[in-house]
């Protein structure tokens, strides 16, 4: 009895930490974007909310929840209010599966595991969560009953359709190629103790399933659902206060852990190359050890999210015909080819057997 | 008529190889946005850091005060006259007995009024200020909410006597001579028969 009781609550703090977690790194997100964005322009970037411009989320934030709040009389108020909040709440739920970091021992002996729950099934579980994302966009787009925002969920939802097809082949060559296990903590396993990082046996899929992570997130150069140009502000054009807040956060939690999930299963996670962990491996505890492997995965996010920002502030948005083309006749074809590659190295690795 | 060294024709050529790839133009942009990273900032960080200006910079007047603390202006309007966009508007008073250190002429201006959204900071009602009483200073005139609040009166206007304003970089001898002069236009200072034929 006991021993349930001690899971659940170990289970319940880990749920809010990444809760927590999730909606700090979000809120930072939009601080570090602007602040990148500045820097990349010869710019300082906020720098009057707080020392280096810090506070500026939260008074963006409470901004947002003190704004008017409109809900159009011709929209479907149901669906209206049940898109944003879709759209986050798969965002928040991404983060369950994820391994954080290797688990902790604690006082009395349990073993407390940084990670909500390893499902076997977690990469499915991530894709499928993800693509009912989709819904919360295309809902909240279609409840708007503004044809700019009708346009914006149709562009945003092929997108992420079209994208998720080659993500998924990409994914598929990706689990063959690391043991033939869909749990994440498998994956990572995989990469650590003198294994080499997923990237070097899968570059183009890494490639691939960049490419489709920033179409996902809806980020630069995939940014046509909300393409101001274009459709005034695309899917969210009706909405104001902190449901356009839900809308623009939970794009900065799918770039968290997009980006989490790209430094997990394509550059080790919270495992780094053997001679560097030889360093300091045996000079510290079991513990200090799982929390350093946390540091340098949070490292690796950091600079992931980071890059994701860059590419934003470089190029130029994609035309639609132009991302359909990309999607369809050369990413699609190419993760095919990448899946046979895969197949083949691994078969001749024997690694497979028919 | 060549513009620019920039231009480029444009035509309608297939893209090569390299440029279909895409990826090797991504990283060639974003090596460029990377190095504006160590380039130096473009902004002036206003508030803390000002831009330098001119010695002569014509920003928010001043109504100047003698070293005995009385107001030099006694409201003979040569400024609102001067003035090209009607900004100034005064009611004289006359002086009391016993006022004499407040007021140096014995004629005042009671209200002394300048609209800062009409002035054009031209500075033509300095020049034309008999008595060295209005000066443009290098302050800013501060936004407001209220189209009201820029009509500036005098208590805006009349220096603080333990704020004393330096406006001495508006009256360089070239300028105190050109004042002594009456009748010369600016351009007729440096042209010595001119200033023979005034004087």
């Amino acid at each position: 009895m006991l021993v349930i009781w001690s899971f659940i609550i170990y289970k319940a703090i880990m749920c809010v930490a990444v809760f927590a977690v999730s909606l700090a790194i979000a809120a930072y997100s939009t601080w570090w974007e602007r602040k990148f964005a500045g820097w990349l322009q010869d710019r300082y970037g906020p720098k009057r909310a707080g020392p280096f411009g810090l506070f500026q989320p939260l008074a963006d934030g409470g901004k947002l929840f003190f704004k008017e709040e409109i809900i159009p009389n011709v929209s479907n108020k149901f669906l209206f209010i049940l898109g944003p909040s879709l759209v986050m709440i798969t965002a928040l739920m991404t983060g369950a599966v994820i391994p954080w970091g290797r688990p902790l021992h604690l006082n009395n002996g349990d073993i407390f595991a940084l990670q909500i729950t390893d499902l076997n099934i977690g990469f499915l579980y991530l894709l499928g969560v993800v693509s009912v994302g989709v819904y919360g966009i295309m809902i909240g787009g279609w409840a708007s009953n503004n044809k700019y925002a009708l346009l914006g969920a149709i562009r945003a939802s092929s997108q992420m359709i079209s994208y998720e097809v080659a993500m998924g082949l990409a994914v598929i060559a990706l689990v063959i190629s690391s043991g033939g296990s869909l749990s994440l903590t498998d994956i990572y396993e995989s990469q650590g103790d003198g294994g080499l990082a997923n990237v070097c046996w899968q570059p183009l899929g890494f490639i691939i399933f960049f490419v489709c992570a920033l179409a996902e997130t809806n980020r630069a150069p995939f940014d046509l659902p909300e393409c101001e140009a274009e459709l005034v502000g695309g899917y969210h054009t009706e909405y104001s206060s902190m449901k356009l807040g839900l809308f623009l956060f939970a794009e900065y939690i799918n770039m968290f852990i997009s980006s989490a999930i790209m430094a997990g299963v394509y550059f080790g996670g919270y495992n780094m190359p053997e001679w560097f962990e030889n360093l300091y491996r045996s000079h510290v505890s079991l513990d200090t050890f799982a929390i350093i492997g946390m540091a340098c995965y949070v490292t690796k996010i950091f600079i992931f999210i980071s890059v994701f920002m860059w590419i934003r502030w470089t190029i130029p948005r994609f035309r639609y015909d132009q991302l359909m083309n990309l999607g369809w006749k050369i990413l699609i074809p190419l993760s095919l080819l990448n899946l046979a590659l895969t197949v083949g190295v691994e078969f001749l690795r024997g690694n497979i057997t028919i | 008529m060549q513009l620019t060294n920039r231009r480029k024709v444009v035509s309608d050529k297939k893209q090569t190889v390299m440029e279909q790839l895409y990826l090797p133009g991504l990283l060639k942009g974003m090596l460029i946005t990377g190095s504006h990273l160590f380039k130096k900032r473009a902004t002036v960080d206003y508030p803390d850091e000002k831009r330098p200006i001119a010695p002569i910079y014509r920003g928010l007047h001043v109504l100047k005060r003698d070293d005995n603390g009385a107001e030099r202006c006694t409201s003979c309007g040569m400024c609102a006259v001067a003035c090209p966009a009607e900004a100034i508007t005064m009611e004289s008073g006359e002086r009391k007995k016993g006022e004499e250190h407040l007021y140096r002429e014995e004629k005042y201006a009671k209200i002394y009024e300048i609209n800062m959204l009409r002035c054009i900071f031209c500075g033509l009602c300095e020049e034309a200020c008999p008595k060295e009483a209005i000066f443009l200073t290098d302050r800013l005139v501060d936004a407001e909410y209220e189209r009201d609040d820029f009509i500036y009166g005098k208590d805006k206007l009349v220096e603080k006597m333990d704020q004393r304003i330096d406006v001495t970089k508006r009256q360089t001898p070239e300028v105190l001579e050109f004042k002594k002069i009456k009748g010369l236009k600016h351009n007729e200072l440096h042209d010595p028969k001119k200033l023979k034929d005034k004087h």
